[in-house]
Order: structure tokens, then C-alpha cells, then sequence
């Protein structure tokens, strides 16, 4: 438990004075998200600003839902706070290792497989403090579940890894865990599952995974036993589920610990419309060569593994995986591998990139917070 | 034009008729009254024109002209907006979106609608129902109110605690900037490129671009709903009860509180069968199977017998059930009659403070001689006090806002803040430094200078401008003071 908001605060006025860049980081769990800007830091004159040593959870009030945490807390801190209150952080964050902190989860927007049932970090934030680019210490949004006054800057840190300010500490609402959980498998190829899955979640039942991998359909069911029971009874007997046995599946898929996470080689992840078809055949297609993939979030998430990138291949990649996506209704991200100090997150169009531009000025005029992390020009 | 080089009113409606028929482009008094107002008609002004284009082409038009000329364009729906949000700019445009009323695609597998921003919020949830599916967030004013001025003011509902506001239930926008051109922001994912202007255009109360279409999430209806209502002798015991429902790991698709006041209005109003020697109701819905709602039922009946609730009653039937809300969801209405006027203020608090909140209350009631009903959103913490005042009493009207004024300060003072649903608009603006500290305001304009430089879409509201800052444009000759005048109309009714 330590306050270091004023040591972080002092870091950044400094950096705004010598217009220095600050590198942002919590544990460092998360080193591979977005650019590496800087090929060489002493030259570019980069500071590490860590967040590590800010931890403790402020305050918890389980009847309220909502607990507020300083940015270094890992969410294994949170959990077994929460844990004894039989409450849960139902965005699922991936852990690594234990050493995944708040503020990162906030920064990279990372959720975990009930994130189209019971929603994102960025749905559960309901207020932060940060320290914007020019070392102000403000607070936005704030401790209650409701909060309609300003502009909600705290749901914008979600996945704009730390170019808009130091995030030192967040509110969020967190949720009952459910009564009862259990998994069902179904042996599916990837296009009748997305299918399947879509029809799953528009029926009203205790649904909160949905996810394929190696030609198995995996579904989740949490919720009152009564109710869970009934759904495995009926969807075993209609689709022909199994119920799983004793697997660790979804902890796995949570994690990021499945194959599809830890081979070698890039990882691009799509984010699109649920009922978008297996992308797997169309990025084949683009010659391309798909070694794994992996479809979470009922559709909306898919993870596709390729061989690493060549780096003068990769922005034509990126673009032809673009059309891809935006075909699909959605976007694309060189997640992990490949030459991360080009692009790896898809091109905006000239009026969004102009907005981003300037959002970036409004919050960091000069620049020094995480410049080049989310893309080269901001 | 005139001498500031500005179009005069008829040369910019001729301008604007040049590709909008001109029995929509509004220059009369006359036909312009409807406009002089939202929801909260004590604030009004006219404006320039009105104008009501009928295709993404006009708009676009229609804010290059004004963006030219820098002229205020103050973005419209349906008007039901209790914050003076929609209120005209009397050198400005009112830009309607009343005719952009199509739902222009349901995906029934994908559990979404593509929608013009002027669909209204109800008809979301009626065209979607042949899927079983519906739309979750759901005002109070949901028959009227759009999705366009849900997504400017990121609107709740009773449903809200379980399904979100909308800033949860909506995927993506297209908004046409103040230059007039064309953007869309999120996508049908999940989340989407780059930063999530989807969080900072929800509930930005059209100060950051005018909102053309909007896609938002379907959810499945749920098998059952079924309500419990239960009475209370004190308030305090009412707050317990929610708060014994939520540790034991329930969460209500609704619950809501009233106090007598409002119970004894609604009740008169609705024939709901309240309990008219309670001090406190709730309305406790819980939704989702069959078996589900069953289990759950029966323990919420308990907690309530167990924290003393005086009467405790389950909806039986859909009817019973479609009762029990109509005296909640008419409560602002209901209010309304027992009253020649009311103000409806609208501050969010940490539930365990209600009792606290609650008592203050009493106490400036006694002091400003005005009554006041509560209704309370219990589950989210969301509280509306509705004060009771007579707009032909010279004075008290003030009277009314300077008591609002101090509810919406003492719930920053508990840890809450000014509103929870029906955004700053123009009311509120003074109690914005209530919650924000000056530099925190200061990054406010500058998100706002990110959208829209010359500050031209819908100014004077939401963000106060700041007394000693000279670095924030203002317009030329437009009112944004700190403390924006408004006449004070007769109150009316609000809905
Ligand atoms: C009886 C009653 C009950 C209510 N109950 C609730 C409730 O339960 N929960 C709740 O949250 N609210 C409630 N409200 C408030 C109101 O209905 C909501 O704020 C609603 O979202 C306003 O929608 P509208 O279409 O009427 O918008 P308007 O009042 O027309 O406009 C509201 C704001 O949105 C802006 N705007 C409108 N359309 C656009 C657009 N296309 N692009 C950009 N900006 C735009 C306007 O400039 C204005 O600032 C209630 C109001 C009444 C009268």
C-alpha cells in the first residue's frame, strides 16, 4: 500500500518541462502491446515513468458494487479482495503471471470471454484520476454507478495505452459471482459455430462464453444453479452439447495461456460483427498462412496466428487484413510479433485521424505521454 | 447580410431552402415556438431558425453553412430532455432530427439495430420484439424521447442497474463534424481502431458533432420478469432491504424506490395498488428463466420480510406487473398534478448515504418552505428529487433552483455527483464546479476545441466557461457568460 501520486505527478511536470518523453508502465506484463517507438531510448531521451509501486485498494464498499484501486494494483490483489465478499471482476482480465495491474487492464482494454454478457474493463470504469500531459492531477467521473456531468474522459483511457495521461487510480463496479458456472463442448467447424453460437446468445439463457477452438464449440453457462441445470438439460438434448468435465478451458482462455496465445510467429486480432464468417479461409486467401486461430467473445473476437511477419511485408499485410476486417464490420491489430516500430493497428481515415490528433493535444500538448505507442503520429 | 457579415435570419433561411423544402426551414415565431424549449420549459429562448433537413447530404449542408459562418447549431430530437440541453441559441440553428425516423435494419442473429437518430427509444424495443429481442435502456420518457438524445445524453432507465446505460448498449455512430464532414466512430465489434471516442461522443450533449445513425445491441427478452413490492415504515430500513438483495449476490433487472410523496402521487395517478401508509416503496424486478427468476424470487420476499418491510407483493401476472411500473414510470406526470409545478433534479449517490441525503433534504425543505418527493433509482444510486413549487408565486421559482442547486452540492458532498442520467445542458451548468476543479474544466474545453474550434455546436451548455480564461474563444456576441441568463417561463409540465 503506498501513495506515490505526488512523485508521479512530479515526474511528469518535469518531462513537460524538458518536453521529454515519459515511457508508462505498470509490472510490465503487458511490454509487447501496441508500438516499440524507440529503438533506442537513451538517444530519444525516454524516462520510464512506473506506476508499479503505486498499489492498494483505496476503498471497497460490496454492497455498492465498487471498489476503487490505485494504478499498480494487480487484479490478483482486487480478486482476493473481492473473493471474500464471494464478488468477482467480471471483465475477466487476463493475469500474467499475477503481475497484470488495474491501470494497464484500463490501457490495453483487455477482457476476458463474458465480455459480450456482463461487458469490458471500459464498461465497468466509472471514474479515474490521472495525470494529463502537462502534469495536472485531475479527476473525472467518480465512485457511483451513474455519473453523466463532463466528458466521460475515464471511459477514454480504455485502450488508448497511456497516451492520454497517467492513470493513478480507478473506481469500478464489480459483480456478484455467479451461483454456479459449467462448460458444454460441441465438435463444430468454425463457420457452423459462429452460427450456432450467435443463435445461442440470442436465446434468453444464462449464457456467458462463447468461444471456438480446434473445431470445438465451447459454451459457458454461469448463473442460478436451477436455471444453468436446465439450459445443459435442454441444449444437450437439442445440439447435441457435452457437458465438460473438470477442464480449466475458460481459465485458460481468460489467461491468454491457450496454444493459440503462446506460439510463435504473429498474432493478429480482429475485432468485428459477431456473425462475421470464419476469417481463417479469407486471410488464407491473401496468402497469408493461418497456422491456429481461435474465435472468442460469441464472434466478435478473433485471434489468428501467422508465421512472423517479414518486415517489408508487413504494412502491406496489415492492409490487405484491413480490407478483411472492415469487410467484417470491424478492425485489425498486430497484436504480438512482427516489426513493432511500424504500424501495427489499422489505419483511420483522415477525419478520424485529425480527431485522434487533436484529442491527443487536448490531453498531452506536448506529446511526452507514451508518444508513438498507439500509432506512429500521436 | 448583416453588418458582422453574419446571414440575417431570411438570408440564411434562403440559403438553407436553396435544398431543403422550404416548409422546413422555419423562420416564423410562430411555427418556431414548439422549439423554444426541451423538457425543462422554465429555460427557453428562440432561436434563428429551425430547420428540419431530411437527408445526411442537407446536414452535411447545413453545418457547413453555419460552420462558414459560425453560426451556433443546437442538434434536436425529440425535445424531452430535462436540462435545457436542446434549448435554442438565439443567434443560432436548431437542427432537427425529427425526420431522420427510420430503423434501417434489425440483424436478428448479430442482436443489433442500425438506426436514424430520430427513431424513438420504444420503437426500438416494438420493431425488435418479433425477434425476441429488445433494446435495454429504457427511460422513463422512452415513448417520446430518441435515440439520438439518448446518445447525447447517455440515458438510463429502471433497467439499468442489470443492462447498462447507453454508453454500454451502443456499438458504433456516424456524426457529421462541425466542418461538415462525415465520421464514424466505434464499429460493429466489440471495440474498434484507436481511441474509443464511442465513450467521450456518449453523453457529450451535442457539443462535439451531430449524431446521423447509430447501431446499437439487442438483447434476448427474458422468459420471465416478475416484481416484488414492498412497503416500508422508514426509509432507512427500504435502503437496508436493497442492500441485504445486492451482498446476497442478486441483481434486480429493476429496483426502485419512491417515497410517500411520490407513492400517494403515483398511486392517485396509476391505481398501482401502492401502499399508501408506507414511508418507503421499492420495486424490486428480477428477470431472466423461468427457474432463474423462481429461485430468486422468493429469497428477495424474504430479505424484505426480514427488514421489516409492512407489506410484501408479488406481481402475478404480466398485467400486475405491467401495473406496479406504470404508477413508477408516471411518477414525474403523477407529481405534476398534485402541484401546479415541480423541478426534477436528478444527483447520483453511494447508496449508503441515502438515509444522510435524504434526512438534509427534509431539513432545506423546512427551510426554503417547498415540498419535495423522491424517486430513486436504489439500485444505482441514481436520485430524483422532485420539488414542488408554484411558478405564479413571484420568487419561487428561484427559490426552487437555489434549493435544487444545494441537493445537487450535497450529493458531490457524500461522494456522488450533479447528475446520474439527465445531463448539464444549461441548468446545471453552475453546479459543474461543484464536481470539477478549474483545470479539470479547462480539459474539458479542450476536449471540446478537439471537436469543435470555434465552439459553434450548442454553446453556453454543459462545460461552464471559465471566468478568467481568456485562451477559450467565446463567440462573438453570444451569451456565454458563467451564469447564462434565462427567462423564467411558467414552469409547465415536463413531459
Ligand atoms: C417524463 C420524463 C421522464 C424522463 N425519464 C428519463 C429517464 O428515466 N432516464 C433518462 O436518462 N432520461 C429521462 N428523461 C430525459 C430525456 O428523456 C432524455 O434525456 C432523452 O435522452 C432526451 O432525448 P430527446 O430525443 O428528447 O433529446 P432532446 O431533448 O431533443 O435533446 C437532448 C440533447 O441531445 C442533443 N441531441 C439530440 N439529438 C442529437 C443528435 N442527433 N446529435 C447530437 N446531439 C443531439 C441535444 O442538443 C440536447 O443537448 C425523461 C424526460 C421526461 C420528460
Amino acid at each position: 500500500m503506498k501513495d506515490l501520486t505526488l512523485q508521479l505527478i512530479d515526474q511528469v511536470c518535469q518531462a513537460y518541462q524538458q518536453r521529454t518523453p515519459l515511457m508508462i508502465q505498470g509490472n510490465n506484463s503487458k511490454a509487447f502491446a501496441g508500438r516499440t517507438p524507440h529503438k533506442n531510448k537513451a538517444k530519444d531521451n525516454v524516462s520510464t515513468l512506473s506506476t508499479a509501486a503505486h498499489t492498494g485498494i483505496i476503498s471497497y464498499q460490496p454492497v455498492e458494487l465498487v471498489m476503487t484501486a490505485r494504478a499498480g494494483t494487480t487484479l490478483a490483489e482486487l480478486r482476493a479482495a473481492l473473493d471474500e465478499h464471494q464478488q468477482i471482476l467480471a471483465f475477466e482480465a487476463p493475469d500474467f503471471d499475477g503481475q497484470a495491474t488495474i491501470a494497464g487492464t484500463l490501457a490495453t482494454n483487455l477482457s476476458g470471454p463474458a465480455r459480450p454478457w456482463t461487458g469490458s474493463v471500459r464498461d465497468m470504469v466509472l471514474g479515474t484520476r490521472l495525470i494529463n500531459g502537462t502534469g495536472e492531477y485531475l479527476r473525472f467521473g467518480g465512485q457511483v454507478m451513474k455519473n453523466v456531468a463532463g466528458y466521460d474522459v475515464s471511459r477514454m483511457q480504455a485502450g488508448a495505452l497511456g497516451t492520454l495521461g497517467v492513470i493513478t487510480e480507478i473506481s469500478f463496479k464489480v459483480l456478484p459471482r455467479p451461483e454456479y458456472s459449467t462448460g458444454l463442448t460441441l465438435e463444430l467447424p468454425a463457420s457452423e459455430a459462429i452460427v450456432l453460437m450467435n443463435q445461442l446468445a440470442g436465446q434468453a439463457n444464462p449464457i456467458t462464453g462463447a468461444c471456438w477452438y480446434r473445431d470445438q464449440l465451447h459454451i459457458r453457462l454461469s448463473g442460478a444453479a436451477r436455471a444453468v441445470d436446465k439450459t445443459v438439460t435442454s441444449w444437450s438434448q437439442k445440439y447435441g452439447f457435452q457437458q465438460a468435465t473438470q477442464d480449466n478451458f475458460w481459465q485458460q482462455l481468460q489467461h491468454q495461456q491457450l496454444p493459440v496465445f503462446t506460439e510463435t510467429g504473429a498474432l493478429w486480432r480482429f475485432s468485428v460483427n459477431s456473425t462475421a464468417d470464419d476469417l481463417a479461409p479469407a486471410v488464407h486467401q491473401t496468402g497469408i498462412e493461418v497456422s491456429d486461430s481461435l474465435i472468442d467473445w460469441c464472434g466478435s473476437q478473433r485471434w489468428l496466428r501467422t508465421p512472423e511477419t517479414l518486415a517489408e511485408q508487413q504494412n502491406t499485410q496489415l492492409q490487405s487484413l484491413q480490407r478483411l476486417a472492415e469487410n467484417a464490420r470491424g478492425s485489425v491489430t498486430l497484436w504480438q510479433g512482427g516489426d513493432r516500430s511500424q504500424e501495427i493497428n489499422q489505419t483511420l481515415n483522415p477525419v478520424l485521424e485529425r480527431l485522434h490528433k487533436n484529442v491527443k493535444q487536448a490531453m498531452d500538448p506536448a506529446g511526452i505521454l507514451n508518444p508513438g505507442r498507439l500509432y506512429s503520429w500521436m | 447580410m448583416s453588418q458582422s457579415g453574419k446571414p440575417d435570419r431570411q438570408t440564411l433561411a434562403r440559403l438553407f431552402s436553396e435544398f431543403i423544402d422550404p416548409e422546413y426551414v422555419i423562420a416564423d415565431e410562430e411555427t418556431q415556438k414548439p422549439y423554444e424549449c426541451d423538457g425543462l420549459s422554465m429555460y427557453c429562448e428562440m432561436p434563428l431558425i429551425v430547420v428540419l433537413p431530411e437527408t445526411l447530404k442537407q446536414v452535411q449542408q447545413v453545418m457547413k453553412i453555419c460552420h462558414q459562418y459560425q453560426i451556433p447549431v443546437v442538434a434536436r430530437g425529440a425535445g424531452t430532455g430535462l436540462c435545457a440541453g436542446a434549448m435554442p441559441h438565439k443567434e443560432g440553428v436548431v437542427l432537427s432530427l425529427a425526420k431522420f425516423n427510420q430503423i434501417l435494419d434489425i440483424d436478428p442473429l448479430a442482436r443489433t439495430a442500425r438506426l436514424q437518430p430520430g427513431v424513438r427509444n420504444l420503437a426500438i424495443s416494438e420493431a425488435a420484439a418479433e425477434y425476441g429481442l429488445y433494446y435495454g435502456p429504457d427511460p422513463s420518457s422512452q415513448i417520446a424521447c430518441t435515440i439520438g438524445g439518448n446518445i447525447a445524453e447517455n440515458s438510463g432507465g429502471v433497467h439499468c442497474l442489470k443492462y447498462g446505460l447507453t454508453v454500454h448498449n451502443a456499438l458504433s455512430v456516424e456524426m457529421i463534424t462541425v466542418e461538415g464532414e462525415r465520421v464514424i466512430l466505434g464499429s460493429e465489434g466489440l471495440d474498434s481502431a484507436g481511441l474509443d471516442l464511442m465513450a467521450l461522443i456518449t453523453g457529450s450533449e451535442g457539443l462535439l458533432g451531430v449524431v446521423t445513425e447509430i447501431t446499437v445491441r439487442l438483447l434476448p427478452v427474458p422468459e420471465k420478469a416478475q416484481v416484488v413490492m414492498a412497503g416500508f415504515h422508514t426509509v432507512q430500513a427500504a435502503g437496508d432491504a436493497v442492500g441485504a438483495v445486492i451482498a446476497a449476490g442478486i441483481i434486480p433487472a429493476g429496483l426502485e424506490m419512491m417515497d410517500t410523496h411520490a407513492i400517494h402521487a403515483a398511486e392517485a395517478f396509476a391505481n398501482a395498488g401502492y401502499p399508501l401508509d408506507a414511508e418507503a416503496l421499492l420495486l424490486c424486478e428480477l428477470d431472466g428463466t423461468t427457474e432463474e427468476v423462481d429461485q430468486y424470487i422468493e429469497r428477495v420476499e424474504q430479505f424484505f420480510l426480514q427488514q421489516g418491510a409492512s407489506s410484501v407483493q408479488v406481481s402475478g401476472s404480466e398485467a400486475e406487473r405491467a401495473a406496479m411500473w406504470k404508477g413508477r414510470k408516471s411518477a414525474f406526470p403523477a407529481v405534476g398534478r398534485i402541484s401546479p409545478d415541480y423541478y426534477c433534479m436528478d444527483g447520483t449517490i453511494p447508496r449508503s448515504q441515502l438515509a444522510r441525503v435524504l434526512t438534509e433534504m427534509q431539513k432545506m425543505s423546512a427551510e426554503y418552505g417547498l415540498r419535495v418527493a423522491n424517486v430513486f433509482h436504489a439500485g444505482d444510486g441514481n436520485l430524483h428529487p422532485l420539488i414542488l413549487f408554484d411558478a405564479n408565486v413571484p420568487g419561487e421559482f428561484e427559490k426552487t433552483e437555489a434549493f435544487g442547486g444545494r441537493i445537487l452540492e450535497l450529493c458531490v458532498e457524500v461522494g456522488g455527483c450533479i447528475t446520474g442520467e439527465h445531463g448539464v445542458g444549461m441548468e446545471k451548468i453552475r453546479q459543474m464546479s461543484a464536481q470539477f476543479n478549474e483545470q479539470e474544466i479547462a480539459q474539458f474545453h479542450r476536449l471540446k476545441q478537439a471537436f469543435d474550434p470555434a465552439g459553434t455546436l450548442n454553446p453556453g451548455k454543459g462545460i461552464p466557461v471559465l471566468k478568467h480564461c481568456q485562451e477559450y474563444r467565446s463567440l462573438p456576441s453570444s451569451d456565454t457568460s458563467v451564469m447564462p441568463l434565462t427567462h423564467h417561463h411558467s414552469a409547465g409540465d415536463h413531459s
